[in-house]
């Protein structure tokens, strides 16, 4: 438990030295988002419409940018080698990483939430349980994510694999996550915000207990 | 790294079981198309059913014992799995891509689209993109133990898409139809049905034999390099050494 901790705060720590990539990171969800609003024209009914859609787009998007350099600081210098030396297990290692992702990739998609209001027009009725669906859809791509960058960051043509990889594992979580931001924004009166919600936390259960299981193989061998 | 798998691994009877499931398709596909009657709603062109339903229920089996062969790699660490893991996922690919031909073909003379974004489509597609994208893993990685560890890892990831597929039209309201059975389907319908999936399944069988072998065979030499031929002069034997 003391490795788990040590793992976050030591990836929390380095997240926050390189919050320049932060800032990079949300300039290019935010471009997304501008460049998505041009598919459907000035029309704000369509616009409120799909704004779900773009924001999980721009989230997708900009999570492979994320994602793709976790293990760029234990790659230089074959820092992984030392970091799996430790009396540590690889588990520790994996849930430090995933969990530093999963906080990068939630602040992301709330930042770009008043982006989607501004550009999109999308009202905001329920602000705290979208806050409770951007973090559940954030765990279901940072788990799976964070070992796919693993093996995908030493392979040859590592920002294409990993698109590769991931895009089509999360197609779950795409689906049950704009569904439940479009219910929570334009209205649920079927009252279904909880099951889309209830197979995103099943999801997160699946990928976020087999991926860590799984780590130690990845990166042991 | 355990010792080295037989290259010829799995080439025995690969040619049999081709040949038997071919003639098995094609008695099959010969009574669903001449002998069996026109379904009483779709007519004549429900008649793809004889190789869609066997293609779909063998690319669900493929990708299972591609499952399978992941886990068993993973856990004893013997190649002869990641060859067979490797073949697999190919054989399983094709047959999910024959699959998702057949179906436009069939569905746009019924549903009147080519395609519908219903469960049992979407989450096929995903499977064929999940599987597509561990084929593509693999030619990216040149180190073969790292090669079969991660695909296989990748593997047993993406299988948790395979029951979903196969639930997907009893779990959500689909446009695609549920499971049939013997209850549900004319003993007419049921023998050719049976033929095609009979043969559709030694043709898989063969096919994975045959990619195992290849695969075998590639791994054999990425282990071991032919060593470079030297110039220098004859090894003496001992009619020379007598000689001297």
């Amino acid at each position: 438990m003391s490795a788990l901790v040590a793992a976050i705060s030591k990836e929390l720590r380095l997240q926050w030295r390189s919050r320049a990539q932060w800032l990079a990171v949300f300039s290019f969800g935010a471009s997304a988002l501008l460049l998505f609003s041009f598919s459907v024209g000035p029309n704000y009914e369509l616009l409120r419409g799909n704004a779900p859609g773009f924001l999980w787009l721009g989230l997708l998007l900009s999570s492979t940018l994320t994602l793709s350099e976790t293990f760029h600081a234990e790659m230089e210098h074959r820092a992984l080698e030392g970091l799996l030396l430790l009396p540590a297990s690889p588990q520790a290692l994996y849930y430090g990483k995933a969990l530093s992702n999963f906080v990068q990739l939630t602040v992301l998609g709330a930042g770009l939430v008043p982006l989607m209001v501004v550009l999109f027009d999308a009202p905001l009725p329920r602000p705290f349980a979208l806050l409770g669906v951007i973090a559940l859809g954030a765990a279901g791509l940072s788990a799976p994510g964070t070992l796919y960058a693993a093996m995908t960051y030493q392979a040859r043509s590592r920002q294409t694999l990993l698109p590769l990889l991931l895009f089509p594992l999360v197609v779950p979580v795409l689906i049950a996550a704009v569904k439940a931001t479009s219910l929570l924004m334009l209205g649920d009166p079927m009252g279904q915000v909880r099951a889309w919600a209830l197979l995103l936390v099943c999801f997160d259960a699946i990928h976020w207990s087999i991926c860590g299981l799984l780590f130690g193989r990845v990166v042991e061998d | 790294m355990t010792e080295r798998t037989d290259p010829r691994l799995g080439a025995n009877g690969a040619f049999g079981f081709l040949m038997f499931g071919g003639v098995l398709l094609l008695i099959g596909s010969y009574i669903g198309l001449f002998k069996a009657p026109a379904e009483s709603f779709m007519g004549d062109v429900y008649r793809i059913m004889y190789v869609h339903v066997p293609t779909a229920w063998n690319a669900l089996l493929a990708f299972t014992f591609a499952f399978f062969c992941a886990l068993l790699f993973l856990l004893k660490g013997d190649f002869k799995w990641d060859s067979r893991h490797e073949a697999a996922v190919e054989v399983g690919i094709v047959l999910t891509g024959l699959l998702c031909t057949q179906g436009p073909l069939w569905a746009k003379p019924t549903w009147g689209v080519y395609w519908d974004w219903d469960p049992r489509l979407t989450t096929t597609a995903v499977m064929f993109f999940a599987f597509a994208g561990i084929l593509a893993l693999r030619r990216f990685v040149d180190d073969p133990v790292k090669r079969a560890t991660w695909s296989a890892v990748a593997t047993i990831i993406a299988y948790v898409d395979v029951p979903i597929v196969y639930f997907s039209v009893r779990w959500w309201n689909s446009l695609h139809q549920m499971q049939s059975s013997p209850e549900t389907v004319s003993a007419p319908f049921l023998i050719p049905l049976r033929t095609n999936a009979f043969g559709v399944l030694f043709l898989m069988i063969g096919l994975i034999m045959l990619r195992t072998r290849i695969a075998a065979l590639r791994l054999e030499h990425e282990m071991a390099p032919p060593l470079p031929e030297r110039k220098s002069s004859p090894t003496p034997t001992l009619a020379t050494e007598a000689a001297r």
